[in-house]
């Protein structure tokens, strides 16, 4: 987020889109609705009609993977009415002429056609957040698990950055991390393209840095993305270390995550239980789990905080870095001799800017959100003020796509996913904690009630729900909170594994599943 | 902003305040403790207990000081024998209405409020013979909120904290005096109602008459209560939460009233779905596959040795580019920097990623 949470109390106009805030981020969501109650005006889009739908003031119903067209629509409103921050772009930006004269070709009848949202909706939202005072962005996954992920998060920095709703106060744009600890995965440096703090692999300042640190040469290449691992699987990838995540249950395309799995010739687990993803490796370790370890995690607020230790670990269990450091150790990897987490985390410190003023007892009480450069420095609430990282900030001439598959005679009907507020992921966690079954037992498809009669279904009844990769059987419930030719399910559950369906498409530079949309075909049982 | 600063005499200090603040805050800062019972600072003041009464000279009537506004030149005395007398009476009152005053601490954050204030002023006297003010919803059968409303005091602070912190506007009060009966909109249970089971009437219940029932199932655990300071396992968020143990056993949470992320809310998952931590299901042995094509325990040793050796021999036969890590999402930072230094000082490839693709 370039913005801390507490800041969504201040907006005066607040344009959510792709996020069920309140079954996602419920404790986000009350801050949202704080600032609703004190006046602030709401503005959704979302295929379906979330609770936080029923919040606002202004319900965009957009058909599921026509954000860039939505948002396309409403720039055109904003440039062709003057609400531009003009001061804000001449100063602060750059290519703002090639995307003005860009946008003026999508009105927002346009748009209307593509998204199925009235234009005079489309000029309303464009207004609201163009004037404000403070307008704040939030979204989620709805907005990146698309073939065009990248375009999405691109359109809505082209709005913020028109407008100037950025780099201040109760504004900015806010995406929000979906686990606990993914945005301190990314800022460890698991990721194929940046070294811890995010300093890019590619740059060679920086492959001389780490091959000085870690002692030996470094690829001047970005590595390969999960997606792109698992799908040379058996080519080229023979042997993965996987740690603490179902990624069975929780990848994109199942079956093909199955057979790529099984193609290695080693694959080593690390996890609290034995998840379908464990039951296929070679060697399984037993991790702590969270209240056994200590440890740092960052919010998505950017903000770092301990984690401590409250329990002991049953039977031999050991903590994630230990087990790793001790692999590498056997491997004669040097450079793994630590003794504890507070180890570990100072050497992330010591090697990693945005964390350089930080060590393990600066952040006991959990106030400081990077970056913070130096001992003396107060941690960066807000991004982006004063200054883009990059100096100027970039508008991007984007167009609409299509999603990766649209809808057919075969596969007549749009399945979006998403996630429920009592379960988390593949409910390693939640399916065994006592009391949630009592909330959620089971997973059911969402049909909008005209649709479920003219299908020839019934509430509570069995189906059969097919893409062009495979199907599932899973019970229908009625809801209103899925338009017509709309149905819902979320990818909690094992024995309703909608992952069997989706995986049609990816972002290309990303590498994100469009989990978001996948067309499918009903059959009663 | 700059407020406007000025000044009033509390118990005999002059104490400068800023505009828009209550006696109560002023008193806090001031360090001249007053008793409450429907206060919780995050919400907006009730003034229905008037326990936290003070008398402010030139005024007939003592005053509701959080729901008073400090005023310049004000004369405040906090602790008068009449003021002392009248909170004794009170507490009394209440003490008699109630069917219970002692109450397990497990029970939630605020759960010993009433009980601590009831022995400072050695209100057990049974003075009164009251009627009893609430009627406890036994039939409630959800896993996670007790409803003893016999012990209920009518402070609204359950109600206050379900429309202002957590939007939900589930329950409210209804009817008056010891009619007066907290419900929701159809006097259902909870799951028929909009709760969304988020724990916050628990934790700011002063009385234990919302009571954590997940926790209480340890109740007959001797060992003492231990708070530990984390953070919550699920969503991006990051709420602050204690976590309570008995010994080694992990018994329940409660959020940090001062979390920066959180002040003080949680929801069903972060408050309720701790207990996976020491499920009987968890992983406590190493495993290697045998020659059976099972997995079998193993010691430590044997399986760090195995898995080394799998990837020493796949670096040999098809090179350091055929090495993949997958770092977790939910693990500590230190598991995901260990993850990418295994791949990058092992193999000098950025082999790696993390979950937050799918
Ligand atoms: S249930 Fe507890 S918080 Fe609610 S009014 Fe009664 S005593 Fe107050
Ligand atoms: S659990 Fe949360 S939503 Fe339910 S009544 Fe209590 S405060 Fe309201
Ligand atoms: S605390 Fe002031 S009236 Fe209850």
């Amino acid at each position: 987020m370039s913005n801390p949470l507490v800041d969504m109390e201040k907006p005066d106009v607040i344009f959510c889109i792709g996020t069920n805030m309140t079954e996602c981020h419920p404790v986000a969501a009350t801050r949202l609705k704080k600032a609703v109650a004190n006046g602030a005006k709401l503005i959704v889009a979302d295929p379906r009609r979330i609770a936080l739908a029923e919040m606002s003031d202004l319900y965009l119903p957009l058909r599921v993977g026509s954000d860039v067209a939505l948002l396309l629509g409403m720039a055109h409103v904003i440039e062709r009415e003057g609400l531009v921050d003009d001061a804000f772009m001449h100063e602060r930006t750059a290519g703002f002429e090639e995307y003005l004269e860009h946008v003026r070709q999508f009105t927002p009848q346009w748009a209307e056609s593509i998204t199925g949202v009235p234009a005079a909706d489309i000029e309303q939202a464009a207004r609201w957040y163009g004037a404000a005072e403070r307008g704040a962005i939030y979204y989620t996954l709805g907005i990146t698990e698309h073939i065009c992920g990248v375009d999405n998060v691109q359109s809505l920095c082209n709005l913020a950055l028109m407008t100037g709703h950025i780099g201040r106060e109760g504004t900015g744009i806010n995406p929000m991390r979906g686990q606990n600890n993914i945005q301190g995965a990314g800022d460890a440096g698991a990721v194929p393209s940046n070294y811890p703090g995010f300093q890019a692999v590619d740059q060679p300042d920086n492959q001389a840095k780490f091959e000085k640190l870690y002692g030996r040469p470094m690829d001047a290449e970005k590595g390969i993305t999960k997606v792109r691992a698992l799908e040379g699987a058996g080519e080229h990838i023979f042997a993965m270390l996987i740690d603490g995540e179902n990624t069975l249950v929780s990848d994109p395309d199942r079956k093909h995550c199955e057979r790529a799995l099984n193609a290695l010739e080693h694959l080593v687990v690390i996890d609290i239980f034995l998840t379908e993803t464990a039951e296929l490796a070679d060697v399984v370790f037993p991790a702590t789990s969270w209240a056994e370890t200590d440890g740092v995690s960052t919010n998505t607020e950017r903000r770092i905080q301990r984690l401590r230790q409250a329990v002991p670990p049953p039977g031999q269990a050991k903590p994630d870095w230990w087990i790793i450091s001790q692999i590498a150790q056997r491997l004669g990897f040097d450079g793994f001799e630590y003794s504890s987490a507070k180890d570990v985390f100072n050497e992330l410190c010591s090697l990693s800017p945005i964390y350089a003023g930080l060590d393990w007892d600066r952040i006991e009480h959990g106030q400081y959100q990077w970056p913070v450069p130096h001992k003396d420095h107060p941690g960066t609430p807000i991004l982006h003020q004063g200054e883009f990282k990059n100096g100027r900030g970039l508008f991007k001439v984007i167009s609409y796509r299509d999603p990766a598959e649209t809808i057919s005679e075969e596969f007549p009907i749009w399945l979006t996913t998403g996630r429920r507020l009592q379960s988390y992921h593949t409910r390693t966690q939640t399916g065994r904690a006592q009391g949630i079954e009592y909330l959620l037992s089971e997973e059911r498809l969402e049909i909008h009630p005209e649709d479920i009669a003219s299908w020839g279904l019934k509430d509570g009844q069995w189906c059969r729900l097919s893409s062009a990769r495979g199907s599932v059987e899973i019970c229908v419930r009625a809801t209103d909170r899925s338009p017509r030719g709309t149905v819902f399910a979320s990818f909690s559950f094992n024995d309703v594994p909608i992952n069997i369906l989706t995986g049609s498409g990816y972002d290309p530079i990303t590498e994100t599943a469009e989990l978001k949309v996948c067309p499918v075909r009903i059959e009663a049982l | 902003m700059i407020q406007k600063s000025t000044t009033l005499t509390i118990d005999g200090a002059e104490v400068a305040f800023t505009e828009g603040e209550t006696l109560y805050e002023v008193a806090q800062r001031a360090r001249r403790p007053i008793p409450t019972l429907c206060y919780d600072p995050r919400l907006e003041p009730f003034g229905s207990c008037r326990l936290c009464v003070v008398q402010v000279e030139g005024v007939r009537n003592p005053v509701a000081s959080c729901t008073t506004p400090a005023a310049a030149g004000m004369v405040v005395h906090t602790s008068t024998e009449a003021i002392e007398h009248h909170r004794t009476t009170l507490l009394e009152l209440v003490v008699s209405e109630n069917r219970q005053v002692d109450v397990d601490p497990l029970r939630g954050y605020a759960s010993q409020e009433l009980t601590t204030l009831v022995d400072r002023y050695q209100a057990r006297t049974g003075r009164f013979a009251g009627a009893q003010s609430g009627t406890s919803h036994s039939e409630d059968d959800n896993p996670f909120i007790l409803r003893d409303y016999d012990l209920c005091i009518s402070c609204n602070r359950c109600v206050r904290v379900c429309a202002e912190r957590e939007g939900d506007y589930a329950i409210a009060a209804g009817g008056r005096g010891f009619q007066k009966q907290i419900t929701t909109e159809f006097d259902s249970i909870l799951k028929d109602s909009s709760c969304t089971f988020c724990g916050q009437c628990v934790q700011t219940c002063p009385t234990g008459a919302l009571a954590d029932k997940k926790a209480l199932r340890a109740a007959d655990i001797e060992e003492p209560i231990e708070k530990t300071r984390s953070v919550c396992p699920y969503c991006g968020v990051g709420c602050a939460v204690d976590l309570m143990t008995k010994g080694e056993q992990l018994v329940g949470i409660q959020p940090a009233m001062d979390g920066p992320a959180n002040e003080g809310a949680l929801c069903v998952k972060g408050q309720f779905a701790f207990d996976f931590v020491q499920h009987r299901d968890r992983l406590k042995q190493p495993l290697v596959r045998g020659v059976d094509g099972q997995l079998h325990e193993t010691d430590w040793d044997t399986a760090l040795d195995r898995a080394a050796e799998g990837f020493r021999q796949v670096a040999d036969k098809h090179g350091r580019h055929a090495i993949y890590g997958v770092a977790s999402g939910r693990t500590p930072s230190e598991a995901d920097y260990c993850m990418q230094k295994f791949i990058r000082r092992g193999y000098g490839t950025h082999y790696i990623d993390n979950c937050s693709r799918a």
